[in-house]
């Protein structure tokens, strides 16, 4: 059954590749045929591969995040840790990829500093501003008293990272301490709670936890079951580790 | 050099729910219409199919169904004495784009507005006079009535196959419905969704407050329903990723599941996507548009004559071709002259969270316009003397689905992260809900859309620049909410609840609403308007602006039902009059 999940993993990042030309492409005029539809035209996700290490983040990058990610969500018996549940790789993935690179968002400048309304306004991409925040919040704690952050014992990795979400972490004039710490909490989350597909909430350890169901489709028959725990455990878009995990 | 292309009858520019209502309405009459869409054809089985539509990182945070801010965003700032910085991602409002525009990921929330809604000027004076309505409140009545819009909000209701109870059948309050509403000329051609346990608790408590809790009305179908034009929509399956999201199932109401089945088939029909228009043409004296220009995606231009243009864009797009078109005066703020970006106005939100132990409520099974809802405190529903201030909002449970990176509610006191944190999203997730609040923004002096001096989009064109806050009116209608929202709370029989005002200053991060208006307003005259009541252009009779565009100042209801019927109506007049004489203006200025 292992088999059976590479190759279903391989088969839906080949189809995304192959199969990721927009049907309608350059000025396409459609006239009197009724609604247009070619086959192999969905775009499923592209599953991230969990056989690899980091991508995006060099080895202090890795170790900064893996420290930070396991304060920001601990282990302990309640359900797993961000570690447990692979938020640094996923983090990881999206910096690589188009959100990293801020492929949709509007990177020109002039960049001004914000009024504290105005939202992200960072002069990088989300990718380039953890490389520099994280390099800033090195050197930064180099020249207190030498100790990385991953090296620090846990109460004081917790103080250094309420100081930066207070915004009283100095890291220069480019980079926002306070801002990128919100960056990087978003993505805990979202590392956390989005469909494993994406490489974090692994076995939808986080999804058991809290009790989400995931992508299910039809609930029609639990809308009315008030007060009833719902009686299916979590699925995601590649299914349930059952499906494939076993054996 | 722009290749000019042969004419058509009528050019549609931008095709979501608005271009769809105008082009299947406009063909109906013999017209040959043209729709030219900047994003890309979509629909259900190849982009929202349910096998991967329930996917919250990549639609909702990842914003695939949404603008892409890289090609076109807009400048924010909260007034003039600020620089005006760009949106960089997506927050406050989600803008879409491609085929059906952010009608694809709508909630299906269908409302209508009230009568004393679109007369909120003269209303407002004679019931609580100057001192609630101030000179800088630039609000204005609109120029129809709810009489008026009621067929249109009728036809809509039937398009979409709205599920609901109705409150007011012609002029008979009607058990279990919105005793608050307009009179209705008939039923919904639905009845309500199921109702599930936070709604249905949230109904209990405010009708022992003696509130007047009813369904909220769905464009999420109830069961399998055949809309006027034959097409056909089918059950909503309550999976929770409506709002934000595309259906994959067919049961939430979109130009592509009501109208495309059946426009896409007419022969007078021409959809072209991929196009983006950069101009509206006019001819030399001004008064009259002679057509578009576009580009498409390997920088071609084409212009495209038309005997009529149509403006159906979102309604930030619809203003911002007007100002890069030269067309109408822009607003200025501090001599209060112009009319081109004037009364931008946007709703104010907020919430109360009700944490229970005892109680699984499963917030996850979801619908996007599920859920019970109160008017008692919308519009002019209550009496505001004492209050200082005009307007209200709807207070509710919209149990829209708890997407977990999204929606994971802690109570006072609890961080939002570490160990503690962990443990108590763990314990409370399932057992948790959130009544909203959702008021209207009236339009302020202040408060106005123009052309960024400094920022471009991908073409080299300036941005749009929006200067909005909320005015001190909309801070303490929504505290007023609020604090009514906390009472139901109090009174749901919860752990303990967590009132989450709007405070300070506009913010452009949190999603609130994507429910701008204004900026090409609709009036009695051309000296405070953009458009008449039928959204015909005053100085450029050809022109016609659909959309929220049009709205003097917001209600506290969702826009999408008085979009559509205005759009209608529109259409009616086109249809009846216009055609018959065209290029003349239908009320005399």
């Amino acid at each position: 059954m292992r088999q059976f999940q590479v190759d279903r993993r391989t088969l839906l990042g080949a189809g995304a590749l192959a199969f990721a030309v927009p049907l309608a492409s350059s000025a396409e005029q459609l006239t009197g045929l009724g609604l247009p539809w070619a086959p192999n035209t969905s775009s499923f996700p592209t599953a991230v591969d969990l056989r690899a290490r980091y991508v995006y983040f060099n080895a202090d990058e890795a170790a900064f995040i893996e420290a930070a990610a396991l304060r920001m969500i601990p282990a302990d018996p309640t359900g797993p840790s961000a570690l447990e549940a692979g938020v640094p790789l996923f983090i990881d993935r999206q910096m690589a990829g188009d959100y990293g690179k801020g492929a949709r968002w509007y990177m020109q400048g002039p960049f001004g500093k914000s009024t504290g309304t105005q939202g992200y306004q960072a002069k990088w991409p989300p990718a380039g501003f953890y490389r520099a925040a994280i390099k800033a919040i090195g050197d930064h704690l180099g020249q207190n008293n030498g100790q990385p952050f991953h090296k620090r014992a846990e109460a004081d990795q917790d103080a250094f990272l309420k100081d930066l979400s207070g915004g009283k972490v100095d890291l220069g004039a480019d980079v926002d301490g306070k801002a990128w710490f919100t960056l990087l909490l978003q993505n805990v989350m979202e590392g956390y709670f989005s469909d494993p597909i994406y490489g974090g909430n692994r076995n939808l350890s986080a999804w058991k936890m809290i009790g989400f169901s995931g992508a299910r489709y039809d609930q029609r028959a639990y809308v009315l079951a008030y007060g009833k725990p719902y009686p299916l455990p979590p699925v995601g878009i590649g299914g349930r580790p059952a499906w494939s995990m076993k054996g | 050099m722009a290749t000019k292309l042969p004419s058509v009858d009528a050019v549609l520019i931008g095709f979501g729910w608005t271009g769809a209502i105008m082009a299947q309405e406009l063909t109906d009459a013999g017209l040959n219409v043209l729709a030219i869409e900047r994003g890309d054809w979509r629909d259900t089985p190849t982009d929202f199919s349910p096998a991967y539509a329930q996917d919250e990182l990549r639609y909702y945070w990842r914003h695939e169904l949404f603008q892409r801010l890289s090609h076109d965003t807009l400048t924010i700032r909260n007034n003039q004495s600020q620089t005006a910085l760009p949106m960089r991602q997506l927050g406050s409002f989600l803008l879409g784009a491609g085929v059906g525009g952010a009608g694809v990921h709508w909630n299906g929330q269908v409302w209508r507005f009230l009568p004393s809604d679109l007369k909120a000027k003269s209303h407002n004076l004679q019931r609580y006079g100057k001192a609630y309505v101030p000179d800088e409140m630039t609000i204005q009545d609109y120029p129809v009535s709810y009489d008026d819009l009621e067929p249109y909000y009728d036809k809509f209701e039937y398009l979409c196959g709205v599920s609901g109870k109705a409150g007011n059948l012609k002029g008979v309050i009607q058990p279990g419905g919105d005793p608050f509403e307009g009179p209705r000329q008939r039923e919904y051609p639905n009845p309500p969704l199921d109702i599930p346990y936070a709604p249905s608790l949230f109904g209990q408590a405010a009708a022992s407050l003696g509130r007047h809790p009813f369904p909220h009305p769905a464009a999420n179908a109830s069961r399998a329903y055949t809309n006027p034009l034959g097409v056909q929509l089918g059950p909503c399956t309550y999976c929770g990723f409506c709002e934000k999201y595309a259906c994959g199932n067919y049961a939430k109401a979109s130009a592509q599941t009501t109208i495309l089945p059946v426009l896409m088939r007419k022969r007078t029909f021409t959809l072209k996507t991929n196009a983006e228009v950069l101009k509206i043409n006019l001819s030399p004296d001004g008064k009259t548009a002679t057509g578009v220009t576009y580009v498409d995606e390997q920088g071609r231009e084409f212009e495209q004559p038309a005997e009529m243009v149509i403006l159906s864009a979102y309604i930030l797009h619809n203003v911002r071709l007007l100002l890069l078109s030269g067309i109408g005066k822009p607003y200025d703020p501090v001599t209060g002259e112009g009319i081109v970006g004037k009364n931008y106005a946007y709703q104010i939100t907020s919430s109360v969270n009700v944490f229970f132990n005892d109680k699984i409520l499963n917030p996850f099974i979801g619908a996007g316009a599920l859920g019970v809802m109160i008017n008692d405190f919308n519009g002019d529903n209550f009496d505001h003397a004492g209050l200082n201030f005009i307007g209200g909002g709807y207070v509710g449970i919209l149990q829209t689905g708890a997407r977990p990176i999204e929606t994971h509610p802690t109570a006072t006191g609890v961080p939002t992260w570490g160990l503690e944190w962990k443990q108590a999203i763990a314990r409370d997730f399932a057992k948790t809900t959130q009544i909203n609040t959702h008021g209207g923004v009236m339009s302020h002096r202040g408060n106005y859309l123009d052309l960024d001096p400094t920022y471009k989009d991908a073409l080299g064109r300036p941005l749009l620049r929006m200067t909005f806050d909320y005015g001190d009116n909309e801070h303490r209608m929504s505290d007023y909410l609020t604090d009514r929202a906390a009472e139901i709370a109090k009174a749901m029989g919860g752990r303990e609840i967590k009132a989450n005002y709007r405070k300070g200053p506009w913010d452009v991060v949190p999603y609130q609403t994507t429910h701008n208006t204004g900026g090409a307003i609709m009036g009695e005259s051309p000296r405070d308007s953009f458009t008449n009541k039928y959204l015909q252009s005053w100085d450029v009779p050809n022109l016609f602006v659909l959309g929220a565009t049009a709205f003097p100042q917001n209600a506290g209801y969702n826009p999408t039902g008085t979009v559509a019927a205005l759009a209608y109506h529109a259409a009616d007049a086109i249809k009846a009059q216009y055609l018959k004489a065209p290029h003349q203006p239908l009320v005399q200025a």
